[in-house]
C-alpha cells in the first residue's frame, strides 16, 4: 500500500461517519465511502497535496450523497414491491406465515395503539405515506390519488401495498407482540 | 390456475382500492379457503383500514 493509500484508507472511519448522517441507510453510506476512497486513489493527481485530504475526499464524498439520494428517491418513485419479496419463498409462499393477531379490535380502544400506529406511519417514506393516508384516512377513489401524486394507477397500487405490508409489519413488531 | 400467497397479497391489497374481476375474486377465495396464513394476513389489513379510519378521532383522547 502506497503512502497515499494508507493515508486515505485511514479517513474511511471519518467518511464512513459522515455519509451515515446524512443517509439514513447504512449500507448505502459505506457504498458512497467506497465509491469515494476509489475515485480518490484513481485521481490521485487532481488532489496534488493542494488542499488538506479530510476536505479533498469529503468533496469527493459529497458527490456520491448526492448521486445517492438521487437514486435512492427514482427507485422510490419507480415503485417495486420487491422490498417486500423477502417475506415469500422462489414459489412464492410465505416463509413465516402471518398469525392471528390477539383480539385487535380491543387496540382500537387504547392512545397507546394510536400512538404505535401514528409512529409506524412516520417511518412510511413520504409518498408511500401520502398515498395511503389519502386512500384510506381521507377515502380518496385511487384515480383521484394518482392524479395528485402524479403517478399511473398501477404505480398507486404498488405504493397502497408497500404501505400495508410496511404497515402491518410494523405493527406485529412493535404492538401485537411477535 | 392457483395462486401463490404473494399474489395473494396483492390482490388482497388491491381489493381495497378497485374491484377486483370475478375470476380474481374467485382464485382469490380458493386460496383463503386453505391457507390460514393468508386469511391471517387479509384480516390484519382489514383491521388497518379500519384502525387509520378511526386516527385522530382517538388520539386526542
Amino acid at each position: 500500500m502506497s503512502d497515499f493509500q494508507s493515508r486515505v484508507e485511514s479517513e474511511r472511519a471519518y467518511l464512513l461517519r459522515y455519509a451515515r448522517l446524512q443517509l439514513r441507510d447504512s449500507h448505502a453510506a459505506e457504498d458512497a465511502v467506497q465509491e469515494t476512497l476509489l475515485a480518490a486513489l484513481a485521481g490521485e493527481a487532481g488532489f496534488g497535496g493542494r488542499s488538506n485530504l479530510r476536505t479533498w475526499l469529503t468533496g469527493i464524498l459529497k458527490h456520491k450523497i448526492i448521486d445517492a439520494i438521487r437514486r435512492s428517491s427514482r427507485e422510490a418513485t419507480a415503485g417495486s414491491a420487491e422490498e417486500f419479496d423477502a417475506l415469500f419463498d422462489e414459489k412464492g409462499h410465505w416463509l413465516e406465515m402471518p398469525s392471528a393477531w390477539k383480539d385487535p379490535d380491543a387496540s382500537l380502544e387504547q392512545s397507546q395503539f394510536f400512538k404505535t400506529l401514528e409512529d409506524c406511519l412516520a417511518r412510511l417514506p413520504a409518498k408511500t405515506a401520502q398515498a395511503f393516508m389519502m386512500r384510506e384516512h381521507l377515502g380518496l377513489e385511487t384515480d383521484e390519488i394518482c392524479k395528485e401524486l402524479a403517478v399511473t394507477s398501477t404505480h398507486c397500487w404498488v405504493l397502497l401495498y408497500r404501505a400495508r405490508m410496511a404497515l402491518r409489519l410494523c405493527l406485529e413488531t412493535n404492538w401485537f407482540g411477535k | 390456475m392457483l395462486l401463490s400467497c404473494k399474489e395473494v397479497t396483492h390482490l388482497v391489497s388491491e381489493g381495497h382500492d378497485r374491484r377486483l374481476g370475478v375470476w380474481q375474486r374467485v382464485r382469490v377465495r380458493l386460496h383463503l379457503a386453505i391457507c390460514n396464513g393468508c386469511t391471517n394476513f387479509t384480516r390484519q389489513l382489514a383491521f388497518l383500514r379500519k384502525a387509520v379510519a378511526q386516527l385522530g378521532q382517538r388520539t386526542d383522547r
